[in-house]
């Protein structure tokens, strides 16, 4: 066992855990924070994708022990059913899910993508390197992969990462 | 996972003493490919110990005109340094090639040149592995080798570094720094770092027992123009079939090194001098000593012209 405390969407919490325990299980099983979900608990399907210290990760691949201190964002500390996120109100009007369960990690996932675009932070389709990265589909596309959607919901999913960087812009 | 303790470490010298004291110590920094290895307990350590306190995420400019990236530097952070985008394109082409965004996040400089082989038989625990358990066999060769290595491969392992950064850093001719546990520190060129498989495939690096990586270094830029091209079965997030990392003057010149053909990044320097002559005869000196399977013989071909697409652009 050891102790860990971080904060979970502004609020600190602290914990002790047996030192296998991911920051995905102590999110979902200790903290009930069950927004984040579980897909293939091996960093490949983003289902798990978690804000932290302002960038996106797995937090299947994670060790909760290991994230002393860190500020930690969940779906449910981006919006709420009576305020939504405009990520997750994009995805609501243009239909960007079936069945939802990839969906709190496409929209923290998204939302880091586009803080990651006006960081300056270039993708494998950036055609030059030295310039500004600019919202495109093919860019949103690329730097979506680590979310997979197993319904296909990826052209609706795009349509509404477009519509909020177009109304950031 | 099996149960392990964990510490974080303090300092470099005393991580690395740590981990030569406790056996069946491992670091951890990222952990994006340990603890997925963990969890199918094809790893098991018994300890944990954490470097991410040391303060080794820094890109320092070197005396002598390059770059000394630490050990922690992740790869996000490492692909869109703008000294680093400018003056060696060919690392940030091969970052921003390989994983997720999620993953770039956290994996680490040290940690994607340490990462495992994707071999599915390694993967597979009820197959027989020399890499995983020595002396168990190979499944891999006479199996599904469509992925795994053509050159440099054994009678024991035909699995193949995973790496795109690593193969980057063969072509820009790197330097891995290390402390080792007596808190010595040496600089070992990337040509020697990563090893062949031989009869021992389970020994990847020539780095010793508790031997920490603390940065690399890379030579002053060569100039040139640079690309990184990989080939896969997916357009993003999947690993190379086969990857071209290079760098290519205006007179033809230039250096070029292989991913996704062998355990390490593949580099024959005497074969460069073919290139202005094009990426036929450059191929045939690169891959000369290739001895394919039925399934992976496409590689060679797809190498070669990968190759030939990136000279094509190079002299567009």
């Amino acid at each position: 066992m050891s102790k860990v405390s971080f904060s979970v969407n502004g609020e600190v919490r602290d914990l002790e855990l047996d030192t296998r325990t991911t920051l995905l299980d102590a999110l979902r099983e200790h903290l009930h924070l069950t927004g984040t979900k579980k897909g293939c608990d091996h960093g490949q399907c983003g289902a798990c994708t978690v804000i932290v210290d302002g960038r996106r990760i797995n937090a299947c691949l994670s060790l909760a022990v290991m994230h002393e201190g860190d500020a930690i964002t969940t779906v449910e500390g981006l919006g709420s059913p009576e305020n939504l996120h405009p990520m997750q109100a994009a995805f609501i009007k243009h239909d960007g899910f079936q069945c939802g369960y990839c969906t709190p990690g496409q929209i923290c996932s998204s939302v880091a993508v586009l803080e990651e675009i006006k960081a300056g932070i270039p993708s494998h389709v950036t055609a030059d390197l030295t310039a500004a990265s600019q919202v495109t589909p093919e860019e949103i596309r690329e730097r979506m992969s680590g979310n997979i959607c197993r319904c296909g919901a990826y052209s609706n999913i795009l349509d509404a990462i477009t519509e909020v960087a177009e109304r950031q812009a | 996972m099996k149960p392990f303790t964990y510490e974080r470490a303090a300092s470099p010298a005393e991580a690395a003493a740590a981990a030569a004291r406790m056996p069946g110590a491992k670091f951890i920094a990222g952990g994006t490919n340990l603890l997925d290895l963990m969890k199918l307990q094809i790893e098991a350590p018994a300890h944990l110990i954490d470097v991410n306190g040391l303060a080794l995420d820094r890109i320092e400019p070197t005396p002598e005109g390059g770059l000394r990236v630490g050990a922690l530097v992740r790869n996000t952070d490492l692909a869109a340094d703008e000294r680093i985008r400018r003056d060696y394109g060919v690392l940030s082409r091969a970052l921003l090639a390989g994983a997720s965004g999620q993953l770039r996040n956290k994996a680490t400089t040290a940690g994607n040149l340490l990462q495992r082989t994707r071999c599915p038989y390694f993967y597979d625990t009820d197959q027989p592995c020399n890499k995983r358990q020595p002396g168990s066999g190979c499944a891999a060769i006479g199996g599904f080798s469509r992925q795994l290595a053509v050159i440099g491969h054994s009678e024991a392992c035909i699995a193949t570094h995973p790496s795109d950064m690593a193969v980057a850093m063969r072509a820009l001719d790197a330097a891995v720094e290390t402390v080792k546990p007596d808190g010595t520190a040496r600089s070992i060129p990337i040509a020697e770092f990563h090893r062949l498989p031989g009869d021992t495939p389970q020994i990847e690096t020539v780095l010793e027992q508790g031997e920490l990586i603390t940065a690399v270094v890379l030579p002053p830029p060569s100039g040139g123009r640079h690309f990184y091209r990989k080939v896969r079965d997916r357009a993003s997030y999947a690993f190379a079939l086969v990857s071209v990392a290079a760098v290519v003057q205006r007179d033809g010149t230039g250096r070029v090194a292989l991913g996704g053909v062998a355990h390490k990044p593949w580099r024959v320097e005497a074969a460069e001098a073919e290139l202005p002559r094009g990426a036929s005869p450059a191929m045939q000196a690169i891959l000369a000593d290739a001895r394919p399977t039925r399934e992976n013989a496409f590689k060679v071909t797809l190498a070669e012209r990968a190759l030939s697409a990136v000279l094509a652009e190079a002299r567009g």
